[in-house]
């Protein structure tokens, strides 16, 4: 039988009654504890360069964060492109989206959009064509329009936030749904507030330099 | 004739060096490399391959380690006529290891090449590697012509797609033209900042093909920001905590010697008198000898750190990214400490630890700011005699009957006595890495080179060639190695013969994957599920069939001459070290659990 090392065992070791979360953080009264998932929406400003798209849908999957949609498409700029990533995560796990992603070379700009960021989806809805003058009726009532008519089917295209797309794709199941095609959110800030231009990163770190323990965005 | 006849002697070597670094001066115009004597680059670049070789000339890149083949042959041509020092390797494992270790020791990164395919894919573990413990390292690799690119070609392998999640940066190059600065810009990012292994993909038809462009100097692309000094209201906070804290403890990670913070570390910890805990990967970035080192905390660190670590009011962790072999469970990680994180790498902030003072950073930079805020030092001498008698109660010592088989412990110190203070120490994975982080007296950064974040067996040979090449010709090299780690990259002795290193390697012979074996005692009812090798080849024979040194240990009587002797040998050499195959690794911290909770024997767990 071996000895082993000298020292007072585990249960006659003092601990410390402090305890932290599994967020790392500590528990203390003054300081919230948990954090509940929350949706948002993250704006990206990419190279518009092969490789960037799996770069990024790589880095959510491999880090297990929580993706709603993912879109991605030219901006003003040939050699830009623009990602915008609707995520549902906790308050840190937010925090991480933005860092992680900044970290990618190939990401320029990397930015929280505020709740009142405009926020589009299109959605291409194929029902069953039994009444076209009640489906003409419906896609007007959602400002939408049919783009596509046969016989047996019409497609109707919608746009608009995603609540509103939930809520047409809704009414528009009362006439049989056969396909529906949706392209996930993307979104701009509003007036004057650029939502992500180069430069933007030029001080990566100020929100890493948080006095505040978690602020529902940054930006 | 081989490319090793281009092999320079060590005088010559030296002086090519220099020559080599001005010409790779930031600031140099590229016209003034074009023009320089230096006999590397007076010749005009004709292809994508020469287009390579000079970018990594310009870097001043003095060894490449690598193995040839049909993708990657352009390349090799071109360093033919280059002063660069290719060591051929055994296996491209050990090429990425020994690229590596070569980061490590020198901070520049290491260089390795491999062909596609399986070249590739036999690399992508010591990319992993430098990945977790960002080690700088730029891996070129061959790729099939761009046409055949996407066809299930022989020998392709989508490597950038297999080595996104595990470098800093990976790029495919498309352009003879542009090729050459890919590679600067790979090797440029892979340094700077947090380091981290970069990959460039080189088609064989961008290689072969023609260009007049010489490669720009290193430099990061634009997009990359990194920031240098952390904001000054928090670091006044933080400097308020640390002068008003009762139990404060510094917690030093491999950022400290990465970001060449050792120094400064050592300076702000013994003015102001704090006491001292290191992760794994920052062992040797305070000196263990010193009266505030606590030494290395977490799962097999010592009783001390891991009580000063528990019982703490303010960590300041430096360079650190809080892995769960250091915290153990998150909720009783230092559960009274406020925490001070310095970091050059925003994303390390609270990701698994929350920071109360997040100083993004530079570490030196930072760690000189914080010593320019901390006016008075905090008034902790009761803790530090805690701290002392912490270290008397817990002392790491342990028992070596003569009538027993040798222990290991007693192996690494005899090692540790019969070097020189800056000797390397590299190691495999397993206990024997344990106890050559336990029983070895780190004092001087980079000189402990070791597998921590991916913990990949087989480590220990590979990185002490690269190490060896690294280091300084006087500073000694061993590599303490486990019989199973060994078995894995053991044919790169050959190497080590060939190239006429002087390596010690110490095999810390179990017959077991020992750690394994000490988890399946403690967690499986000891039920050794292929853990038990039962025979393991003679290892001191082995090296002699390569062509290298070999000895043997069987008892207490053989250590101290033995290990002089392997020690002395100017060459690679092999101790087939015989130990107690039931030895086990204490203290332990179960994964997941409290710190403060360390068992010392099997039975406390
Ligand atoms: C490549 C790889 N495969 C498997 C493991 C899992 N593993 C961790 S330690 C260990 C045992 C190592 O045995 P040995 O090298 O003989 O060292 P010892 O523990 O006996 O000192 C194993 C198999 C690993 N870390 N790396």
């Amino acid at each position: 039988m071996k000895k082993g090392l000298e020292g007072p065992p585990p249960e006659e070791r003092p601990t410390p009654a402090g305890r932290r979360n599994k967020q790392g953080i500590r528990i203390d009264p003054e300081v919230e504890a948990t954090h509940d998932p929350r949706r948002t929406v993250i704006s990206a400003l990419v190279e518009h360069e092969p490789g960037v798209l799996s770069d990024v849908s790589g880095l959510f999957s491999r880090r297990q964060f929580n993706i709603e949609s993912l879109t991605v498409g030219p901006t003003e700029d040939d050699d830009r492109a623009r990602m915008t990533i609707v995520v549902e995560e906790p308050d840190p796990g937010i925090d991480q989206v933005k860092k992680q992603l900044r970290k990618l070379v190939p990401v320029i700009a990397v930015r929280e959009l505020e709740p009142d960021a405009m926020r589009r989806e299109l959605a291409l809805i194929k029902v069953d064509a039994d009444d076209p003058a009640q489906i003409a009726a419906v896609a007007e009532m959602y400002g939408g329009k049919t783009v596509d008519s046969s016989p047996e089917t019409a497609t109707v295209e919608v746009t608009g936030a995603r609540q509103k797309i939930e809520a047409a794709v809704e009414t528009f199941s009362q006439f049989g749904i056969r396909e529906i095609s949706r392209t996930g959110t993307t979104a701009l800030a509003r007036g004057t507030d650029p939502t992500g231009t180069a430069g933007a990163t030029a001080q990566p770190a100020d929100e890493a330099n948080h006095d505040e323990p978690y602020t529902a965005d940054d930006d | 004739m081989s490319e090793r006849a281009a092999k320079i002697s060590p005088a010559e070597e030296e002086q090519d060096d220099d020559q080599i670094t001005d010409s790779a001066a930031p600031d140099a115009a590229v016209e003034e490399d074009a023009t320089s004597d230096s006999e590397t680059t007076t010749e005009p670049v004709t292809s994508g391959a020469e287009s390579v070789v000079r970018a990594l000339e310009n870097a001043g890149v003095e060894y490449a380690f690598g193995v040839q083949g049909g993708a990657i042959m352009p390349v090799y041509d071109a360093l033919y006529h280059s002063d660069i020092d290719h060591v051929m390797m055994a296996h491209e494992q050990g090429a990425a290891h020994a690229a590596d270790a070569y980061g490590i020791v020198s901070g520049e990164p290491g260089v390795c090449l491999a062909t596609s395919g399986p070249g590739a894919t036999n690399l992508v573990t010591g990319i992993a590697d430098a990945d977790m413990d960002s080690d700088p390292m730029l891996a070129l690799t061959g790729q099939v012509p761009t046409e055949f690119v996407g066809n299930d070609a022989f020998q392709e392998t989508d490597t950038t797609g297999v080595t996104t999640p595990i470098t800093k940066d990976n790029t495919f190059a498309s352009s003879s033209d542009t090729v050459g600065n890919d590679v600067s810009e790979a090797f440029a990012l892979a340094r700077e900042g947090r380091p981290g292994p970069t990959l460039v993909d080189l088609p064989k038809d961008v290689t072969n093909g023609e260009t007049d462009r010489e490669p720009d100097a290193p430099a990061v692309p634009d997009t990359y920001e990194v920031q240098e000094r952390a904001d000054e209201e928090t670091v006044a906070a933080a400097a308020e905590r640390i002068e008003n804290a009762d139990r404060p403890v510094m917690l030093l990670g491999g950022g400290v010697i990465k970001g060449e913070a050792s120094e400064a570390c050592r300076e702000f910890a013994i003015e102001h008198e704090i006491p001292v805990v290191t992760t794994m990967p920052g062992i040797g970035s305070f000196p263990e000898d010193h009266e505030l080192s606590l030494e290395m905390a977490g799962m097999h660190g010592t009783g001390y750190a891991n009580m000063a670590i528990t019982h703490c009011d303010t960590l300041i962790g430096i360079g650190t990214r809080f892995d769960d072999r250091l915290t153990g469970g998150i909720e009783t990680f230092a559960p009274d400490a406020e925490v001070i994180h310095v970091d050059i790498d925003p994303a390390e902030i609270s990701k698994n630890i929350y920071a109360d003072y997040p100083l993004v950073g530079d570490a030196e930079t930072v760690v000189e700011q914080l010593a320019e805020a901390v006016d008075d030092s905090p008034e902790a001498k009761k803790w530090r005699a805690q701290c002392q008698q912490w270290k008397s109660d817990y002392s790491m010592a342990y028992d070596a009957p003569k009538d027993k088989p040798v222990q290991p412990e007693f192996v690494v110190e005899a090692l540790d006595e019969a070097t020189d203070d800056d000797t390397i120490v590299t190691t495999g994975v397993g206990q024997h890495q344990m106890w050559a982080c336990q029983y070895w007296t780190y004092t001087e950064p980079r000189t402990w080179v070791s597998s921590h974040g991916l913990g990949a067996m087989g480590y220990g040979l590979p990185s002490a060639i690269g190490a060896r090449l690294a280091a300084d010709d006087d500073q000694d090299v061993v590599c303490i190695d486990g019989d199973g780690s060994f078995l894995m990259t053991m044919q790169g002795l050959s190497v080590a013969v060939r190239e006429d290193l002087d390596i010690t390697v110490a095999v810390l012979n179990n017959e077991y994957i020992g750690m394994v074996r000490q988890w399946q005692d403690a967690f499986f009812e000891g039920r050794h599920a292929a853990s038990d090798y039962g025979w393991m080849p003679e290892f001191d024979k082995l090296a002699e069939a390569f062509g290298a040194q070999g000895y043997r240990i069987d008892d207490y009587d053989d250590v101290a001459d033995t290990v002089a002797d392997a020690i002395a040998y100017d060459g690679p050499s092999v101790i087939d070290v015989h130990i107690d195959p039931d030895a086990n690794v204490y203290p332990m911290v179960p994964s997941g659990g409290d710190n403060g909770q360390f068992a010392l024997t099997e039975d406390q767990l």
